[in-house]
């Protein structure tokens, strides 16, 4: 993460010198990070009743018997989560709520579960392969209506818009694949957390 | 058909969820209003530990957009691509659908708008479009929401996923459409 941060800011300034566009990507500093508060303020309220409901869910066990049902996919998936984490279950619902195209629910969530995720996880500043393999099932947006897409298809007169859904499904489809497939190999591969190890990138 | 019945579950999902929640935290007795306001005061808290990885990612990405350099990318490659059957107003799409979501969005509804209905560029951009999610921003918002900062492997992972699914895009509507 450090090169790439390193590189979109400095190709950007290099390329709009080039371009002669610096002053716009010097614009785009303040611009963007009235952008970033921009998000994070936006998601408060929807993320405080999301976090209030999950809550509600965890209590009265609702979380268990959806982490009970999936159990035999997630224990392949999520080899190191205790059977009985509550992340697994908000993982399932994560992944329910991005399927079908709820994304508000979906973030508040996923984010739940991503708290879940650090209780189990050694080194507290690293992404432990939990981590990583729910960003990779979040990364490839699975979802089974690209309903902004069809938006727009439909305000442009696009006669049948829902022939877009079918080949959608398969591509989202064969990407969500690939990223859990991915994440596995990685996870095999790149160097293991230890306390205070750092495997930058 | 198939999207009608797509569009009641998406419609009936969430109301669903929230009756199948209140209903059974009733039924167990949960303290309904306590619990929620318990759980929903960490909603300000999470909000804001985002803040400083999202300004990090999007400053830089709002600058690299800024820079014209995708446009310069689509021409060194769109001769290959070209190629490939594809066409070099989807070039941008490719680029920017990992970066930001609304850029992606709104580069698919110019080509759109451009290029109409019929051309095979709508198609592709719109099948592109709908089968992504943009991996840097929800890289920023999940490991800032727990303070991580040493991603492992999640964004090799994520971009390489992305990868996947253009390929799997250009072959799909190669062949669909």
């Amino acid at each position: 993460m450090n090169y790439i941060f390193y590189f979109l800011i400095v190709i950007s300034i290099i390329a709009g010198a080039i371009n002669g566009r610096l002053s716009d990507v010097v614009n785009a500093i303040l611009s963007g990070a009235e952008l970033s508060v921009k998000v994070a303020f936006s998601l408060i309220g929807i993320m405080a009743f999301w976090l209030g409901m999950m809550k509600i869910a965890e209590k009265c066990g609702l979380i268990s018997i959806i982490a009970k049902i999936i159990k035999p996919i997630t224990k392949k998936i999520f080899k190191e989560i205790p059977e009985n984490s509550p992340a697994i279950g908000d993982i399932a619902m994560n992944f329910s709520a991005n399927a079908f195209g709820l994304s508000n629910a979906a973030t508040p969530i996923g984010l739940k579960a991503m708290e879940e995720l650090q209780k189990h996880n050694i080194d507290k500043s690293s992404a432990s392969n939990a981590m990583c393999m729910l960003l990779a099932m979040n990364t490839a947006g699975f979802q089974l209506i690209p309903a902004t897409v069809i938006a727009v298809l439909i305000g442009i007169g696009y006669k049948n818009p829902t022939e877009i859904i079918a080949p959608t499904l398969l591509v989202t489809s064969i990407a969500f694949i690939s990223a859990i497939l991915l994440a596995k190999i990685f996870e095999k591969i790149w160097k293991p957390q230890k306390e205070e190890t750092c495997s930058n990138k | 058909m198939f999207q009608q019945i797509m569009q009641t579950i998406s419609l009936w999902a969430l109301p669903a969820i929230l009756l199948l929640i209140l209903t059974m935290g009733l039924i167990k007795r949960i303290p309904l209003y306590e619990t929620f306001t318990d759980g929903a005061k960490d909603g300000f808290k999470v909000a804001i530990n985002i803040i400083p990885y999202l300004v990090a990612i999007i400053v830089a990405i709002s600058m690299f957009r800024a820079s014209g350099i995708i446009d310069l990318i689509g021409q060194v490659f769109s001769p290959v691509l070209a190629k490939l059957n594809i066409p070099a107003d989807t070039i941008p799409i490719m680029i920017v659908r990992s970066l930001s979501g609304s850029a992606a969005l709104g580069v698919f509804s110019d080509i759109a708008n451009n290029l109409g209905p019929d051309d095979y560029a709508t198609k592709l951009s719109a099948v592109m479009v709908g089968s992504s999610e943009t991996t840097f921003y929800v890289l920023a918002v999940y490991f800032g929401a727990v303070g991580i900062s040493k991603l492992r492997y999640a964004l090799l992972v994520g971009l390489l996923a992305d990868f996947i699914g253009i390929v799997a895009a250009v072959l799909v509507c190669n062949f669909v459409f």
